[in-house]
């Protein structure tokens, strides 16, 4: 090979089609999927606790998108549906998530309806689930003799009290707005014609 | 579409690159001229062995292994010196960066790896939170260490190769320096709870800006370099660090550029990024090490140049198209998922043909293991491309997909091609290069000697403990009769034991370290005489 030129076409070529096929045809086909009717956009106190959920890493940890029977018993398990393109249709940046360390939280706001749940839990998730190995928060809550007006104090279960009070930050109040917005309950009807469709055709 | 008729198209993609292929080999591309191969030696040199990392008692036990066959040039020794004085500082410079970014990502992971079964564990400081502290490990390896140890080399080997001088290293001194302070503001960033949110992609892209302009600062040479090159060939190792070097700064860009991607379609097109970065940069940067200081170490050319140019033009074709296997059961395109896992099983082409290739070369010598401590880490991290590579391929199938994704079995497989292939060729490379560059010899080989078993033995420990826990995990997790808190607590001894390979893996890269400061103090006192004078 005497020749530079060539070589780096050649290779420029190979990353070429590579791109088309894993960043441009999805940008034509998959990128602009109209969202389902029943999902709402997020709201800005739930959009600032996406960002708390990006801040502490939670997706290193948590995936969002429950997977065809084929696949895994997500359904059973009381994750959800499989998820299509449109839920994410609000998704940016996407949080898919690569590991389940800990469950899928795609509908965490479904099954957990309760603040008092979520912030006791980020608090301190042991005090709720035997053997968690999901670290405890406690730089998104204060601890006061006394709560002033307005604070929202998280209700510990016995055996977890401080002796203080443990009052949510504003951090934790929007992280929980967001878990509890993760809700995909709704049905997905039909599949826009030419669209993604979830990976089960095997 | 179904099934068949998607595979059916990949494998017709796969057949219309291989014709472009053979159109090449007409072309003249596919050069099977022996002395192509011979370009890493001067005339008369081969059979002459190098390695700078040896004591002289174990250089002489090396050359031993191979009988030389003629006398070197003396003139093209002395140009070679010129070439590796003309590049040192600058290399100098991308390894005591390297050095620094790999005791950060040392720290931070083993906080992360202890994190997981300590979870109580520092948990009142935002920045050591776990999703924080791993996020740094990764991005101080990811733009820390790989690319300033693999660049570092890269400017080191390119002019050896090129015959010349290395031209306009000013520019590639000023592209480090912005490099550098864009990690230190994008660690600080994630520390501080800035993050793009994307695996990999968790920089601001404010600050990538600045990685822009440095890394293509550091192109500069490269290209002047090429273009004042003295030779007619370019060998193979040029091949993987020109197009890796070009390959970069466009993965990144694309990745980067903010608002573009959106929803399902920036999943995809994350892991086209996160495949590719390992795919297209860190491992054609280590490739090319190896096939540059593997036959300079036993001084034989490569076995068969033919193999290599199968290597690379397989890696390039295949290796961008993988990233799907990542999303392998999620919400998107089916044919997207089914070309990835296809490609991913081709990427089994290229692995073959470098792996008969480096046996080939080997073939006979390996005593020579034995005596060079650069040979010993390479030829391990050979050995754990094969490896990584092929497992890699495996777990892009379906049925073993299912298992493995979404548990720490992914975490031990992107260990052992980091680590255990990449970052050990960078080691084996950095006790050739040091030498070389500083004009001083390394102090103790018992000290390369620890680094070596430390590194080993824990990344062996590191592999088995992820792969099996990680195993058992996503067992645990298909199973919908067991809780899914089964799939947790069962992995905490698999991450105890993750965190002892993760210790010693730190700590021989804190002797690594140490060893380099002793050789900057000047403590190579004892040896009869310089490094330098023994073999050019």
């Amino acid at each position: 090979m005497h020749n530079e030129t060539k070589l780096l076409a050649g290779g420029m070529v190979m990353l070429g089609v590579a791109t088309s096929a894993l960043v441009v045809v999805p940008y034509l086909t998959v990128r602009d999927v109209p969202p389902p009717a029943e999902l709402r956009p997020y709201t800005s106190t739930e959009l600032r606790g996406r960002q708390q959920y990006i801040a502490a890493g939670c997706v290193y940890c948590h995936s969002q998108q429950p997977r065809a029977k084929a696949f895994a018993p997500d359904t059973a398990r009381g994750w959800g549906r499989p998820s299509v393109a449109a839920d994410y249709a609000y998704d940016t940046p996407h949080l898919l998530g690569t590991m389940r360390t800990g469950p899928d939280l795609f509908n965490i706001g479904a099954r957990q309806p309760s603040d008092q749940w979520h912030l006791g839990h980020l608090f301190q998730p042991r005090a709720y689930v035997q053997g968690s190995i999901m670290p405890s928060y406690p730089y998104l809550f204060e601890l006061k003799d006394k709560a002033d007006a307005g604070d929202v104090e998280v209700q510990l279960p016995p055996g977890y009290s401080h002796g203080k009070v443990v009052v949510a930050t504003k951090e934790a109040l929007d992280l929980v707005a967001y878990l509890k917005s993760l809700n995909h309950t709704y049905a997905i009807v039909e599949l826009p014609p030419g669209k993604a469709a979830p990976d089960a055709a095997r | 579409m179904s099934t068949i008729a998607i595979l059916m198209s990949a494998f017709v993609l796969s057949v219309v690159a291989l014709m472009i292929f053979i159109w090449t080999q007409r072309k003249g591309l596919l050069d099977g001229d022996p002395t192509a191969a011979e370009v890493i030696f001067a005339t008369g040199e081969v059979g002459t062995i190098e390695d700078p990392a040896a004591s002289s008692r174990r250089a002489q036990a090396l050359q031993d292994t191979s009988p030389p066959q003629g006398v070197p040039d003396a003139r093209e020794l002395a140009e070679r010196a010129r070439a590796d004085a003309s590049s040192g500082p600058l290399v100098f410079f991308f390894l005591c960066c390297a050095f620094v970014w790999l005791l950060v990502a040392s720290a931070a992971g083993l906080t992360a790896s202890i994190k997981l079964h300590e979870p109580d564990w520092l948990v009142q400081w935002p920045w050591l939170t776990f999703g924080r502290i791993r996020t740094i490990h990764l991005n101080a390896v990811a733009y820390g260490w790989a690319p300033m140890s693999g660049l570092g080399i890269a400017l080191f080997v390119i002019p050896r190769l090129l015959k010349t001088e290395l031209v306009g290293a000013r520019y590639a001194f000023l592209g480090a320096a912005l490099w550098n302070a864009a990690l230190v503001a994008g660690l600080g960033a994630i520390a501080a709870g800035f993050s793009d949110g994307l695996e990999w992609l968790e920089i601001p892209w404010q600050i990538d800006i600045l990685f822009v302009l440095g890394g293509a600062l550091v192109g500069v040479p490269l290209v002047q370099t090429l273009l004042n090159r003295r030779v007619h060939h370019l060998y193979v190792s040029v091949w993987y660090m020109g197009c890796a070097l070009f390959w970069f700064p466009v993965l990144f860009f694309v990745a980067n550029v903010p608002g573009l991607h959106k929803g399902v379609q920036q999943a995809a097109m994350n892991w086209w990024f996160g495949h590719n970065v390992l795919g297209l940069f860190y491992t054609p940067l280590a490739l090319a090490s190896i096939y540059y200081f593997l036959p300079k170490i036993v001084g034989r050319p490569v076995q068969s140049y033919n193999l290599s140019l199968l290597g690379f033009w397989g890696l390039a074709f295949f290796y961008g198209q993988v990233g799907g296997h990542h999303l392998i059961g999620g919400p998107v395109p089916g044919w997207l998922i089914t070309l990835s896992i296809v490609q991913s099983f081709m990427m089994v082409i290229p692995v073959l043909a470098f792996s008969v290739n480096m046996h080939g070369t080997l073939k006979g010598r390996l005593a020579a293991i034995r005596h060079s401590p650069t040979l010993r880490f390479i030829a391990f991290g050979g050995l754990m491309y094969f490896a990584s590579s092929v497992q890699g391929s495996f777990e892009a199938l379906r049925s073993v997909n299912a298992i493995a994704h979404f548990t720490h079995y992914t975490v031990g497989h992107a260990h052992l091609g980091l680590y255990g292939f990449v970052s050990m060729v960078f080691f084996g490379a950095i006790y050739f290069v040091v030498p070389r560059v500083t004009l001083r010899e390394w102090p103790s080989p018992w000290l390369i000697g620890a680094h070596f078993w430390l590194a080993a033995v824990g990344i062996t420990i590191y592999f088995l403990s992820t792969s099996y826990g990680g195993w058992e995990q996503g067992k645990a997790m298909l199973d919908a009769s067991r809780p899914f808190m089964e799939s947790v607590t069962l992995t905490i001894p698999y991450l105890k034991l993750r965190s002892i390979g993760g210790g010693l893996m730190a700590l021989g890269h804190l002797i690594f370290a140490l060893h380099f400061a002793l050789l900057l103090a000047g403590k190579s006192a004892g040896r009869d005489q310089p490094t330098l004078l023994r073999a050019i």
